[in-house]
């Protein structure tokens, strides 16, 4: 049963939203004028800027027995070592959700007691008047410890109570099934990457705290740095107007912010402080490591009767991370189905999103598992995903808002070549290299969060629309612009969107999926309320030429408001505005998640990958990807593919390259670099194509849109292992598939 | 870093007056700064050396090779004169570090670098190379991209070198100048094992500062070849790598050169297999035979034992590829 | 609105005026520099960080004659980030590992992180913003704009450097796999890595 779509907003000509427009903050980027957070400086208006360098403990758990900081202090040019021994208490107010997200437990705080809890905490931060000296003085500082061997295994460590969700009896189901497998996948810690590290500039004013600062969420850092300062929200104000790359590192306001934001208010002077590359991986959040167990029972076509999985994923002891692994409830029609998670607190720092958090990793781990099912059973791998397509979601018993996945699957197997693909392993060889095609499935959930946008129409005739949101890639500024321009009949060169400052009407984080859905529907509702108005003021206006008009049949092309029937009858908004002696015309408008949700709103991947694995050498290489998506409106074309390019190759790095090394007497991480830290390089990435299915959803949002940024990134690490499995007739259960579990006798 | 002094010597006679002093040089900096930055390197005077004329490459006598140490990695690759003679070096250095890399840095340096073992390069961990006497933290830690060839109790780091491997194959010799004059040894007897001293890496006596590298002349027409095996397609250090040079003549190998990287604490000649290679005729049977010695006296470590296998198996696919096309 | 203009002292009481002569012009303009030869031997002997001698750089960037008194440590990344306001070089990861930081030195691309600045005397420098001629972009750089080889654009500046060196200085790529090896030493993220590859076949056309 089709649900019937929402009724469209208004019949303005849709001319911007869904062109492939570029960027609109290209030539700021190829100029080297945008501006990230580090970039602050005398060039706007902040003079005085010393540096603030974090020193890291080089224990894995215990405490700080001493802090010797005389050397430090002796090096010309520094102006302070702060640590706890000499740290103002500070507040720490409460900040939970929604304020934040930050995950349940206690926060860590900046130099407020002497406890180490994982390799790497900051224990001091030096401040100087050059970078030079503050990198060397960071050195110098002495920390002595009572040092306890930290708890990193996350196999055998014990587990908090486990969330279990359960429908049917998958024991007994397991238990009675034809077919049973049973497998242990395993997933290692992955890091962001982002290529900008972490940074902000604090400068207090008075009482007042302003930062620039590298955040997904412009709210955060202000809600954060209030909360921990013990001052009003309305005190902190936060810009964050260019952002390099976040990929969920930036959701939430990590120690170094306050620390630097302390040294500023110390000093009485702006503070800037960048983390390392190294420190970032210790800094900030990232993809915790899972043991993911899976067992299956299925009939002997395929259809599955019991899914069972078993999680171990890591978490901090001080919070409890969890992503959301939920896929494996909707993706498949099984009437039995039990998960048991565990978090596993370990001696580390808070794991945090990334990149299609929890679905990608649930992907991986179920992925794969039906790929051995279909292998066992023989029957083709989108064959057997077909036979257990479900017709409403098996979780919930909705409907579905759309669900375009099976054309996803036959799109992908058309474009690809899938018929090329041999069932029989190993039966494909181009000189030294063995040749396999692999597939898998993928789902992001479509939801929304509150947002507000004001718009503000000039005499010019051109229009500004704010909100408080972020573009860490995505080409937020530019993909808003077209909602904006559209919904006001504008060209795109008189529409700006701006965004990256705490002040502007508020949007949620730039994650999950949330931003076109809820920023877009918040711009989009500020614009018709913007056009209506102008509409409202012109049919009201006994000079215009559309005096009298019904409002209902006046629409707005290219800034001539005129008549559906007559388009000759009608004026530009400069007119309008000039006549009625108005300098400018402004609404305020916003966006909220229906309080009932209806339907079942997901966006849906289809992820097709051929690699070529040296026969001998065991090294995997993709030739291509195939990224097929149902995620609904695309806005622009052009920015989609990026993003889907972005999550395809990070995917490949999650299957083939990256994990993060952990020496297990100290914690101490072992690839706290780029070169150790393998992430795919320009000649890794060959052929990545993606293709989007028609359609929009007006139930997962009034543009139609589901979300693209994290779904580009699930279902793609099991298409690679898959394709692996094809190619070699090996079945590699950890990730990263490295060439040492494919050395293959001849 | 710690502060230091910089000067520009503008005369090999003035470098090495100021190196005898206890100036370091510096050229490309891409592994001193790098070191630098990481507080393993302390230097209290740099003697920048880069405006040397030490970077000529030309051709000897006889069909050798000599490449002057201050020639930049990317000249070095794009010289006619090395594609023509021995384009194993170009192919070396054309697979090593990235472009901009090859840019800065020279053959005198990139054959000095030293380990990328991340305990070397963490000095909070303990480290017998830096801190000789203080432990090694690879032993019993995490070592997947150390050595299984000449390690000793003390060090296990790999020479990660590329081009090493090549002249170590191709049995160059450094030439050196310092204060007591002249001075040239070969390569094998140049970088050092470990042994009881890790922090000794060179045969370099204080002062003495690298000329050039040459390469004797090999009996001709030579193919040869180096392959690099990493875990992704491009800017990244060996897992495993074979440098291989064949003579061929009347269907028999006369001449073999062969030697290992990503697997030593130096680069690896392998005289077992090019032994077995001279006197006898290529064929697949004979790759895989030779190749079974490549990995003779390895010592794997916990998480590096792969490269035992995956050693045997470069070393056969590089003979094959040099020698098994007509 | 220069940071080195100041009243603030170090702890070394040496003033922060590290530059020779009059006063440095801020923010985006290439700094044009005035000093005589007895005011910078004066500043030079006087000068120090960490009571070590300052060297004295004269180099180009991007065109202009600069001079600047360096702590012997820092690098050409940092000098022309921090005391020339050139921000559009980026820091990636400040150990050559990742290229966001490229420049050109005399043409060629280099790792201005691990170069110091204090070697750069008597080189030219061309940073990111000497590459577009007035409003006239590169043709690098609107192929970049025009493919979209930029999502996030950090990377970006290091990626369109190495790109135009890559071209001019080494040599157009004869395949996009080319393109792809000799572009491997500019990490980007995002992985914008198939539109950087479109963006530099189109761009060396036009470079010819």
């Amino acid at each position: 049963m089709t649900p019937q779509p929402a009724p469209r907003p208004a019949r303005q000509p849709q001319a911007a939203v869904g062109t492939p427009r570029s960027r609109v903050d290209g030539r700021l980027k190829v100029t080297g004028q945008a501006r990230f957070a580090a970039d602050h400086g005398p060039a706007d208006g902040i003079d005085g800027i010393v540096h603030a360098v974090l020193v890291d403990a080089t224990i894995g758990r215990g405490r700080i027995t001493s802090i010797e900081a005389r050397a430090a202090l002796a090096v010309p040019d520094v102006l302070t070592v702060i640590h706890h021994g000499n740290a103002p208490r500070l507040p720490y107010r409460d900040n939970s959700f929604p304020d934040s997200i930050h995950p349940p437990g206690e926060r860590l705080r900046a130099f407020q007691d002497n406890h180490v809890r994982f390799f790497g905490q900051p224990v001091a931060v030096v401040v100087a008047t050059t970078l030079e000296a503050a990198r060397h003085a960071a050195r110098l500082v002495e920390v002595t410890y009572d040092a306890e061997p930290p708890q990193l295994d996350l196999v055998t460590a014990p587990a908090h109570e486990p969330d279990i969700y359960t429908r049917g009896d998958a024991a007994a189901a397991l238990a009675s099934a034809p077919v049973q497998l049973e497998m242990t996948y395993r997933m290692g810690r992955n890091h962001h990457n982002a290529m900008e590290p972490h940074a902000i500039v604090a400068r207090w004013d008075g009482d007042r705290l302003t930062v620039w600062e590298k955040t997904q969420w412009v709210a955060d850092p202000r809600n954060e740095l209030a909360a921990v300062f013990g001052i009003p929200q309305a005190a902190v104000r936060c810009y964050s107007r260019f952002v390099g790359g976040a990929f969920g590192n930036s959701g939430r306001t990590w120690v170094h912010s306050v620390a630097a934001a302390l040294a500023a208010r110390e000093l009485r002077r702006p503070v800037k402080l960048v983390l390392s590359r190294r420190q970032l991986y210790f800094g900030i959040g990232f993809r915790p490591a899972y043991e993911y167990g899976v067992r299956l029972g299925s009939e002997r076509d395929g259809r599955l009767t019991a899914v069972v999985h078993d999680v171990r994923g890591e978490t901090s002891r001080y919070e409890r991370h969890s992503d959301d692994l939920a896929l494996g409830r909707m993706l498949y029609d099984t009437p039995n189905f039990r998960q048991d998670v565990r978090l596993v607190p370990l001696d580390v720092n808070t794991p945090t999103w990334m990149r299609g958090p929890g679905w990608s990793t649930t992907a991986t781990a179920l992925e794969t598992s039906l790929d051995e099912l279909a292998h066992e059973l023989g029957i083709d791998p989108i064959e057997l995903r077909i036979r257990n397509e479900p017709a409403d979601d098996p979780a919930t018993g909705q409907p579905f808002s759309t669900r375009r996945l099976h054309e996803c699957y036959t799109t992908g197997m058309r474009e690809f070549g899938w018929h090329r693909r041999s069932s029989r392993p190993r039966a494909v060889r181009e000189g030294d290299w063995l040749i396999g095609m692999g597939m898998a499935a993928g789902a992001y959930p479509a939801e929304s969060a509150p947002a507000q946008a004001h718009a503000r129409l000039g005499a010019d005739g051109t229009v500004v629309v704010r909100s408080a949101s972020s573009d860490m890639g995505p080409g937020t500024t530019t993909s808003m612009a077209q909602v904006a321009a559209d919904a006001l009949g504008l060209p795109m060169w008189s529409v700006q969107f701006q965004l990256g400052d705490s002040m502007m009407p508020p949007a949620p984080v730039h994650a999950l999926a949330w931003t076109m859905a809820s920023v877009g529907s918040a711009v989009q509702a500020t614009c018709d309320r913007l056009r209506r108005k102008a509409v409202a003021l012109a049919v009201g206006d006994d000079r215009s030429p559309l005096h009298g008009v019904p409002a209902d049949e006046v629409v707005v092309r290219r800034g001539w408001l005129h008549t559906r029937a007559d388009p000759r009858r009608g004026e530009t908004y400069q007119q309008l505005l000039a006549r009625n002696g108005r300098t400018h015309l402004e609404a305020v408008g916003g966006y909220e998640p229906p309080e009932e949700i209806r339907y079942s709103m997901y966006a849906y991947s289809a992820i097709f990958a051929e690699v070529a694995v040296d026969a001998r050498l065991g090294i995997v290489r993709v030739r291509r990807m195939l990224g097929v998506f149902d995620a609904g409106r695309i806005v622009n074309p052009k920015l989609a593919d990026s993003q889907a390019h972005g999550g395809m190759i990070g995917g490949l790095g999650q299957a083939l390259l990256e994990h993060t090394v952990t020496d297990p007497r100290d914690g101490r991480i072992l690839n706290a670099n780029l070169a150790d830290y393998l992430v795919p390089t320009n000649a890794d990435a060959t052929d990545i194509r993606a293709i989007y299915i028609e359609g929009v959803d007006n139930e997962a949002a009034p543009i139609g849109v589901k979300g693209l940024g994290e779904v580009v990134q699930v279902g793609v690490a099991p298409a690679i292992a898959n394709a692996v499995f094809n190619a070699t007739g090996r079945r590699v259960r950890d990730l990263p598939i490295t060439p040492e579990a494919l050395l293959m006798p001849r | 870093m710690f502060p230091f002094t910089y000067t520009r010597a503008t005369s090999v006679h003035e470098a090495i007056e100021a190196g005898e002093r206890g100036g370091r040089y510096i050229a490309g900096g891409t592994t001193l700064v790098d070191l630098m930055r990481e507080t393993v390197e302390r230097p209290r005077a740099l003697v920048d050396i880069v405006g040397l004329p030490l970077s000529d490459v030309s051709a000897t006598p006889r069909g050798g090779l000599r490449i002057g140490a201050l020639a930049r990695m990317a000249d070095v690759a794009a010289d006619p004169v090395v594609r023509q003679t021995y384009p194993a070096v170009a192919q070396a250095l054309e697979l090593s570090a990235s472009a901009q890399l090859r840019n800065m840095a020279t053959i005198g340096g990139n054959v000095m670098q030293r380990p990328r073992c991340a305990y070397f390069r963490d000095v909070s961990a303990p480290c017998n190379r830096r801190e000789p006497g203080s432990g090694c933290s690879a032993l019993e830690g995490y070592n997947r991209t150390h050595a299984i060839l000449g390690t000793s109790e003390h060090c296990v780091a790999t020479h990660p070198s590329d081009l090493a491997v090549v002249l170590t194959a191709l049995e160059a010799t450094v030439h050196m100048v310092g204060p007591e004059g002249r001075r040239a040894t070969p390569i094998g007897q140049f970088l050092l094992q470990p042994g009881d001293t890790p922090d000794r890496e060179q045969d370099l006596r204080p002062g003495e500062l690298i000329v050039a590298l040459e390469i004797p002349p090999l009996p001709r027409p030579l193919r040869s070849g180096y392959l690099k095996v990493r875990d992704r397609e491009s800017y990244e250090f060996a897992l495993t790598s074979v440098a291989v040079a064949l003579h061929i003549r009347g269907g028999v190998i006369h001449t073999a050169k062969v030697a290992a990287g990503g697997v030593g604490t130096i680069p690896w000649k392998l005289p077992a297999v090019e032994q077995h290679l001279v006197g006898r005729r290529p064929s697949p049977d004979l790759w895989a035979q030779a190749a079974e010695r490549a990995a003779d006296g390895a010592r794997p470590l916990v998480h590096n034992g792969f490269k035992t296998e995956l050693l045997r198996r470069t070393v056969e696919r590089q003979l094959r590829i040099v020698g098994g096309r007509s | 609105m220069n940071p080195e203009n100041d009243a603030g002292h170090g702890r070394s009481g040496v003033s922060r005026r590290n530059f020779l002569g009059g006063g440095l012009v801020a923010a985006a303009v290439t700094p044009l520099l005035n000093a005589t030869a007895e005011a910078e031997a004066a500043e030079a002997a006087s000068a120090t960080a960490g009571g070590v001698a300052q060297v004295l750089v004269r180099a180009a960037v991007n065109g202009a004659p600069v001079t600047v008194l360096v702590d012997p440590r820092a690098t050409l990344l940092d000098t022309l980030r921090e005391r020339l306001d050139l921000k559009g070089t980026k820091k990636g990861c400040d150990r050559g590992q990742c290229g966001a930081c490229t420049v050109h030195v005399d043409g060629r691309r280099v790792l201005s992180c691990l170069t110091l600045a204090a070697s750069t005397t008597g080189h030219e420098v061309t940073t990111i913003e000497g590459l577009a001629d007035g409003d006239r972009l590169h043709p690098m750089q609107q192929a970049f704009i025009e493919h979209d080889g930029l999502q996030c654009g950090f990377c970006t500046p290091g990626q369109i450097m190495s790109a135009v060196a890559m071209v001019d200085d080494e040599g157009p790529a004869r395949s996009d796999d080319e393109i792809r090896e000799r572009m491997s030493g500019n990490i980007c993220r995002c992985s914008a890595y198939p539109r950087i590859v479109d963006a530099i076949r189109d761009a060396q056309q036009v470079m010819r």
